[in-house]
């Protein structure tokens, strides 16, 4: 199973991934390999059986909700000190509107 | 003060003795071992990041704290490594990543916070593979991480760099991640311990997401009682991880002394067909003492183990690919400029990760996209459920699994780079811990012969961690020369 250049752009392109012409090809590939391998999923019959998205534990042992008391917030500066760019207590980034 | 050990000998017990015989200080310890780290890092390039003026400030509260008579915790003065990608609040947390080169985090990972609050010193941040996604520590932006036991090796992955410095002596203890098996083969491969507990026994709070579903934080060490101290100080219920479990801490110090006698081991066929002898020699052999110490042995099957790579590259990477979405050039300092937002993101992401990174990200969001979602991400959530009720129905019949951690011994640095399918097929014996979320670890338990370490992987039911730190421990003992 291969992906054409052309699926590998558009899944960068979903993924916000810049990619050189080189690890397009190579991408292609590499995936194209693994997605092969990944077919053997495809002998297991799987009807009825329940998809699971985590390890479960029964109710004593985990709680996913807590009480609704706040907490002290990380606050602005050191949310802020990692900032790629930073004015005025925000994240400042290019453009996004155009006017 | 001398330290009169030498200090790749050092055990916990042993620094607590030194400490209450006032052979040496916190103090003396900390910079004894920090000195020996920095000039044995070269070799290894285990260490990212050391962190002097941190560790010498909790050696010297140890220190005022035994003085004054006070209790200075189960692991005071203790000189431990973490994982860099495990946050530490004030001292920079790379991810082994370009893209987190500078990052400074404003807070402690839970596990870390634990750590200090016993006295632990953390002298450094390990090099690992980048956001843990590896199998031989050789995707790091920041160098290979060396096998200190044959430095053309590689250490495994992706907590290689934590593995080699427990190995080499430059930490006592050291902290790793674990998603694919990234503590246990790294521990097999350098000849030390390694612990993947139960999903969810460890709070994942400061643990950079990778798959929020197989993410495990872990202990390494030079002995299997260490490994359990360290488990008992950061294991436990904490609020800011909201799938860490409520299920009490057993005192596992006290269970793992019992006797062996009686429990039923099984072994799973899978994991033995097709293993090479080199490898297959020294398990039997460990299996064997498991016997002569009243174990029984049983085989058992784990019908969908061949399924579990395929099933877990395809939930990991689908995972990776959402967790990784936040470095964007906004929040986590590097930003490679565009003309517009998306130029940005795409800039900043297409420079600061490495190849692999890329390709599970691509992976990932190729898996999730729409039209493929129900045949792979959904496909692999069941077969998820299959792998997991292998293992329940395992443990019907017996007390633990017994098994190989990796089919080979450390490989040569750079053998296996240029063909990721062959690197994921290091894990094989390793992905189904952590798809199932059962606590596993390996123990070293002989070489090959060409003398590269081999691990042993012990499993045991969920929270069950008590007999596999006893079977563990008690294998460890009757071996020990």
């Amino acid at each position: 199973m291969n992906l054409t250049d052309k699926e590998v752009r558009y899944v960068a392109d979903l993924a916000n991934l810049r990619l050189s012409d080189e690890e397009v090809r190579r991408m292609s590939e590499d995936l194209g390999q693994i997605l092969t391998h990944i077919e053997q999923l495809n002998e297991l019959d799987t009807t009825e059986v329940e998809p699971m998205a985590q390890v479960l534990f029964g109710e004593d042992e985990i709680a996913t909700l807590r009480e609704d008391v706040p907490r002290r917030p990380l606050g602005n500066e050191d949310a802020l000190a990692n900032a790629a760019a930073s004015s005025a207590g925000y994240f400042t980034v290019p453009k996004v509107i155009e006017r | 003060m001398q330290i009169p050990e030498s200090i790749p000998s050092l055990t916990i017990s042993l620094i607590r003795d030194g400490l209450a015989s006032k052979a040496y200080t916190a103090t003396d310890l900390a910079n004894a071992v920090l000195a020996f780290a920095q000039s044995e890092n070269a070799a290894t390039n285990a260490y990212l990041t050391f962190s002097l003026e941190r560790a010498l400030k909790a050696a010297a509260k140890v220190d005022a704290q035994i003085a004054s008579g006070r209790y200075a915790g189960t692991l005071a003065g203790v000189p431990i490594a973490v994982k860099d990608v495990i946050v530490t609040k004030g001292l920079r947390t790379t991810c082994g990543s370009h893209i987190l080169q500078d990052y400074i985090p404003p807070y402690d990972a839970t596990a870390v916070f634990r750590l200090e609050a016993e006295g632990a010193i953390i002298i450094g941040k390990t090099n690992c593979d980048e956001f843990a996604m590896g199998s031989s520590n050789e995707n790091s932006a920041f160098g290979p991480v060396r096998n200190p036991k044959a430095l053309d090796r590689v250490p495994g992955g992706s907590s290689g760099g934590s593995a080699a410095a427990v190995a080499q002596g430059t930490a006592v203890v050291a902290l790793g991640s674990d998603t694919g098996g990234s503590i246990r083969q790294p521990a097999s491969f350098c000849g030390v311990v390694g612990v993947t507990p139960t999903y969810g026994r460890v709070s994942r709070y400061g643990l950079t997401a990778f798959a929020s579903s197989l993410d495990h934080i872990g202990p390494f060490a030079r002995n299997v009682e260490d490994s359990a101290t360290v488990l008992q100080a950061i294991a436990g219920r904490d609020d800011f991880d909201s799938t860490s479990a409520f299920t009490p801490v057993d005192d596992y110090h006290a269970l793992m002394k019992h006797p062996v006698r009686g429990l039923k081991l099984g072994l799973p066929r899978e994991y033995f067909e097709g293993l090479g002898a080199e490898t297959g020699d020294v398990v039997h052999a460990a299996i064997q003492q498991l016997q002569a110490l009243g174990c029984e042995l049983q085989e058992i099957s784990l019908p969908h183990t061949k399924y579990a790579l395929s099933c877990y590259y395809i939930i990991a990477t689908a995972e990776a690919s959402s967790n990784l979405a936040r470095y964007d050039g906004v929040r986590y300092t590097t930003r490679n400029d565009g003309e517009t937002l998306s130029d940005m993101y795409r800039n900043t992401r297409g420079c600061g990760f490495g190849a692999e990174v890329k390709r599970r990200i691509m992976l990932g969001t190729y898996v999730l996209s729409a039209g493929y979602y129900e045949a792979y991400y959904r496909k692999a959530q069941q077969v998820r459920t299959l792998v997991t009720r292998d293992f329940s129905n395992a443990f019907e019949e017996v007390d633990a699994i017994i098994a190989p951690v990796s089919p080979f011994p450390a490989f040569k640095i750079g053998a296996k780079i240029d063909d990721p399918l062959a690197m994921y097929l290091s894990d094989v014996y390793t992905l189904t811990g952590d798809l199932s979320g059962v606590p596993c670890m390996s123990v070293p338990c002989g070489e090959s012969r060409e003398g590269l370490p081999i691990g042993l992987q012990i499993s045991t039911r969920h929270f069950d961690e008590a007999t596999m730190f006893r079977l563990a421990y008690n294998y460890e003992q009757s071996i020990a020369r």
